[in-house]
């Protein structure tokens, strides 16, 4: 007696099924957003694993190689201080220790997720903060391949996303995700991100220019866990159309330093020694 | 007949009756290598790099690669913008440069886009700086606002004149691109993305004209021009010869021979060319038709004397076996001394004439074997008939010819000499001048674009990358002060349409800083305060507008850019001197070594490089076209003294050149070993007529050049009216340099003829013809001459 209705089911399964799978077939919005939601999915994750830091503090070196093979270094230290919503964007603070001409020289950042970022700049030479007013989000960061968004902390929505599929690269299994700014006045059509299936750390970027064709590759390296965050030291921006390079290598994070909205006011910017 | 003439002509012989009875086996291996080696015409690409023309040892070219290496890659496009009335500051007109400069980003390759809408305008607003693009929504700007852009535009040094004209006639858009250079097909189709670009513009925006320069453009006119050249030129060149091969050789049979032999010459040239893989330049696609220009005298001789031969009433296949044995030598010897003069080109420093020089003695090769090999056999299968007997014409006149230059030789010889004398005097006055718009004709677009833009924008950019102190030094206060006088000093120069400098830039700062204090227009008297104003200007730019094209990465040098406007060699060195001057006098020792680079400055060097080069190259033409004329003329001592009426001619067509035209392109240095190769041939018909003249048959010096005139005359003329009509025909060229090399050389061949006919004579009846009468050698001259003999007849 129980044998007809659970066939039916069955079979009213398998048509219900087909039918989805037909539909999903034929009709792409459904697979798009599919998609979507997986791509978010993974950013999100990768995302997570960063969140929950507090603050931090780091030194980093960036070494800049033209297509002549030269090469020019800048040093600087930041400091982050995290912000849970993720309807905004975090703050930051660069102070640059070299070349010389620029020691001192600090840069204090209120990223926002859509809208250009809030930005002061404290020039010790001229003892005044400027606070710049620029809608440029992916323009170069002194000189570098870099566009501050690129080493800054990644803001899930400030991209729409899209799963693409799986890729083994090094020897690791990586979910591939696109991603779409959102914001006006990007120079980039679209990112490739991988992103490992092990400890969801993002291992590399393709950024493709306002023609969609291959600008940059970014290379995230050296990862390694502070209590469950794991950090990149070693960043490697590649200019494919220009042939110039920047390595950014970070030295040991530092978490939870007591950093507060304080220290993240362009009032602190002069007291910077 | 000496031994080595037997032996020659017993091969000569023993060849054409292999070729005669083996002719299909002749014919088959004939086309089956023609079709082999010209399979290889599939590799053949149209050179679109102006850096082509340019050996990699060119010092100008190394200095600019490193230059670009450390800035950008200067390949550009440059649209020229004009409304048909009015002023730039329209609604109009700005919404049309907005939205091209939104569109160029989707130009392949494009790396950065500068116009006046995306410009970076700073100001400053309290303690705010403003960083926004000049214009934006330019479709609803009020009056107000269009008069304030048009006000900003025209006082800022980075854009007047250089992306807008200071009257508001014109507005320009300029975009980077740069090529990873892996496929030739790169720079046409984004050339093609830029038309359509530019079309869709002019269909929104009507009432504007638009017109497109810029390296790219100019790269794509190369191959444009070449591909003209190649599509138009080469179908009338045989026209042409068909017209020629019709009066003198008078057969059906024997002009589809020639023209089918001419044609596999020159196939068999441009097909081992694309097993070279080389790039064609349009001075390399000028072989064709200098191959096939070269390729028919040979067949003319052989087919004049088989008439000839025919008309004393030989039998057909004893004339072809006739005409070959006659021929053997003499069409070898010119062959061989054509094929030197443009393998001499090798020393050329500029790569196409590479390529025109091996793929033309290539051809010339080919043609003299065929002329051997292919012509006889396929002759021997064509019906031919033989001609009428006809009464001699061309004799008498060459013979009262003779009896003018004997009977005036001493007014002829001091008259030409002094001509000669005159017009070589006159070689220094030749100006160089490779203007490279001027090297395309007015039916080329790229030209009539550029002539066009001339009108509102400078041209020619000349880049100085000045150094500094050191890293970080362009931060200097010092530095900066030099720079701006350096800037200052340039702008005094005529001819120098814009200056692109830092020091604008960092004045502009310094103010912006200052509340926009107009007191504050200049330099920071503090290197930490530069610097951190450009850390500043750094971090505010956009993508794409970056200082890195400006300032190299450590900041110890910047670049300066002087625009010129379209102005002759001469003038661009002008100003090139006056800047090395003003550096050596002015700058400090760290500052000494800035020296001023660019596509313009390597083409303002291009000729004298050349020329330079080409020196040991004719060096070598002169020796080794020496030694075959002594093989040729079988005597040391009247070999070398022949050398002296083929140089004559040659350097007095410079002079007339310099008096007539006055300017010519690098092309010039290929004129003296190519022409040389060329007119030496005239000179071993008449010289050893002369001899033979004098030791077989007993003339005196007056009988034996009247004996020359006979029997070469005529030959002489044909082959001259040939080749002059030849080279004369590359004026035609859409390319300025093909034109130079062929007018000059076909002035040379002429020249040649006349110092032959009217001074070689005069001099020969002087002491050197004494001396050659009195050299009472054992040896005597060979039968090189016996084709014209027979030609002429």
């Amino acid at each position: 007696m129980m044998h007809r209705p659970k066939l039916r089911s069955k079979r009213l399964a398998a048509i219900l099924a087909v039918v989805t799978l037909g539909y999903s077939l034929i009709n792409p919005i459904t697979w798009a957003d599919d998609a979507e939601d997986k791509g978010y999915d993974i950013a999100a994750r990768s995302d997570r694993t960063d969140t929950g830091f507090g603050d931090s503090e780091v030194t980093a070196v960036m070494t800049l190689t033209n297509a002549a093979g030269a090469t020019s270094t800048r040093e600087m230290y930041f400091k982050t201080l995290e912000r849970e919503n993720e309807q905004v964007g975090d703050k930051s603070l660069t102070v640059f220790v070299t070349p010389r001409d620029v020691q001192g020289t600090a840069l204090l950042s209120h990223a926002k997720i859509l809208e250009p970022d809030d930005q002061w700049l404290f020039l010790p030479a001229l003892k005044r903060v400027k606070r710049i007013s620029s809608a440029n989000k992916s323009g170069p960061f002194v000189g570098s391949e870099f566009a501050f968004e690129d080493f800054t902390s990644t803001e899930l929505n400030k991209y729409k996303y899209k799963y693409i599929g799986e890729e083994t690269v090094d020897g690791m299994t990586m979910d591939v995700v696109e991603r779409f700014p959102l914001y006006e006045n990007s120079g980039y059509t679209r990112q490739v991100a991988y992103v490992d299936q092990d400890v969801y750390q993002v291992r590399k970027i393709e950024f493709y220019d306002r023609k969609d064709s291959l600008l940059k590759t970014l290379s995230l390296e050296d990862y390694r866990e502070y209590d469950g965050i794991w950090r990149t030291h070693k960043l490697v921006m590649t200019n494919h159309q220009t042939n110039k390079s920047t390595t950014l290598s970070y030295g040991d994070y530092t978490f939870g330093t007591g950093l507060s909205d304080n220290d993240f006011d362009k009032g602190v910017l002069k007291r910077i020694r | 007949m000496p031994k080595t003439m037997t032996a020659i002509d017993e091969f000569a012989v023993k060849l054409a009756n292999f070729v005669i009875a083996k002719r299909w086996l002749v014919i088959f291996a004939t086309l089956l290598i023609t079709v082999g080696v010209a399979s290889g015409a599939r590799f053949l690409t149209f050179s679109n790099n102006y850096r082509d023309f340019f050996s990699e040892f060119n010092p100008e070219l190394q200095a600019f690669e490193e230059f670009q290496n450390t800035y950008t890659k200067n390949d550009n496009f440059f649209f020229t913008i004009v409304p048909a009335e009015g002023d730039v500051f329209s609604n109009e007109t700005l919404a049309l440069v907005e939205e091209l400069t939104t569109e160029a980003w989707q130009i392949p390759y494009s790396i950065r886009v500068d116009s006046l809408s995306n410009f970076q305008h700073t100001y400053a607003e309290e303690d705010d700086l403003i960083v926004e693009d000049l214009v934006k929504g330019a479709e609803s700007l009020t009056a107000d606002e269009l008069a304030e852009k048009s006000e900003i535009a025209l006082t800022e040094p980075l854009l007047r004149n250089q992306l807008v004209t200071a009257d508001g006639r014109g507005i320009a858009v300029n975009v980077v691109v740069q090529y990873p250079e892996a496929s030739p097909f790169e720079v046409p189709e984004t050339v093609a993305f830029a038309r359509d670009l530019r079309d869709r513009m002019l269909a929104k925006y009507p009432g504007h004209e638009i017109r497109m320069t810029g390296v790219s453009m100019l790269n794509n006119a190369f191959q444009e021009a070449g591909f003209a050249d190649t599509t138009q030129m080469i179908p009338l060149m045989y026209l042409l010869l068909l017209v020629l091969m019709a009066v003198t050789v008078r057969s059906v049979s024997g002009t589809v021979v020639t023209l089918l032999m001419i044609a596999f010459a020159s196939v068999i040239g441009m097909g081992a060319a694309g097993f070279a893989r080389i790039g064609l330049t349009p001075i390399a696609l000028s072989a064709p038709t200098i191959i096939l220009t070269l390729a028919i005298a040979d067949a003319v001789h052989i087919l004049i004397t088989m008439r000839n031969s025919m008309r004393a009433g030989m039998n057909k296949r004893d004339a072809i076996v006739e005409a070959v044995r006659v021929n053997f030598l003499a069409v070898m010897v010119t062959s061989l001394t054509t094929a030197i003069g443009f393998l001499a080109l090798n020393f050329s420093d500029a790569p196409p004439f590479w390529h025109l020089g091996n793929i033309s003695a290539v051809g010339i090769v080919v043609a003299w074997a065929m002329s051997i090999t292919f012509l006889p056999a396929m002759i021997s299968w064509l019906p031919m008939r033989a001609p009428k007997p006809k009464a001699e014409t061309g004799n008498s006149f060459m013979g009262s010819l003779a009896g003018f230059v004997v009977r005036n030789n001493r007014k002829l010889f001091y008259g030409l000499g002094a001509v000669g004398v005159l017009l070589i005097a006159a070689m220094p006055r030749i100006e160089f001048n490779d203007q490279w718009t001027e090297y395309f004709s007015p039916s080329i677009q790229f030209r009539q674009d550029a002539d066009f833009s001339n009108d509102y924008f400078g041209f020619y950019p000349i880049e100085f990358s000045v150094q500094s102190p050191g890293s970080g030094g362009v931060s200097e206060p010092e530095f900066l002060e030099k720079l701006d006088e350096f800037t200052a000093f340039l702008r005094t120069q005529p001819n120098v349409t814009h200056v692109y400098s830092l020091t604008d830039i960092m004045k502009r700062l310094n103010r912006n800083m200052h509340a926009d204090e107009a007191s504050w227009y200049t330099l920071p008297d503090d290197r930490e305060l530069s610097a951190q104003y450009l850390l500043l200007y750094e971090l505010s730019l956009p993508y794409g507008l970056d200082l890195n094209d400006r300032i190299n990465i450590d900041k110890s040098a910047t670049r300066v850019t002087a625009t010129l406007s379209n102005i002759s060699t001469t003038e661009t060195k002008v100003f090139l001197d006056a800047a090395r001057a003003w550096i050596a006098e002015n700058a400090p020792d760290y500052m000494k070594t800035t020296v001023p680079t660019s596509a313009q400055v390597m083409f303002t060097y291009v000729a004298e490089r050349n020329v330079s080069s080409m020196i040991a190259g004719n060096i070598a033409a002169i020796v080794a076209i020496g030694v075959v004329m002594m093989f040729a003329l079988r005597s040391f001592t009247i070999g070398a003294l022949s050398m002296v009426p083929n140089a004559l001619p040659i350097l007095s067509a410079f002079g007339a050149w310099a008096l007539l035209v006055g300017t010519v392109g690098f092309s010039v240095a290929a004129v003296a070993s190519v022409s040389l190769g060329i007119v030496v041939d005239d000179t071993v018909h008449f010289l050893s007529k002369f001899v033979r003249g004098v030791r077989e048959k007993g003339y005196d010096r007056a009988g034996a050049i009247r004996y020359a005139f006979e029997t070469v005359g005529y030959a002489l003329v044909v082959n001259t009216v040939v080749l002059v009509v030849g080279f004369a025909y590359l004026a035609t060229s859409h390319f300025k340099m093909n034109a130079d090399l062929g007018l000059l050389t076909a002035l040379a061949i002429s020249f040649a003829l006349i110092f032959d006919f009217l001074f070689l004579p005069a001099l020969l009846l002087r002491g050197s013809g004494n001396w050659i009468t009195n050299t009472n050698k054992d040896d005597r001259t060979g039968d090189t001459d016996d084709a014209q003999t027979q030609a002429a007849q």
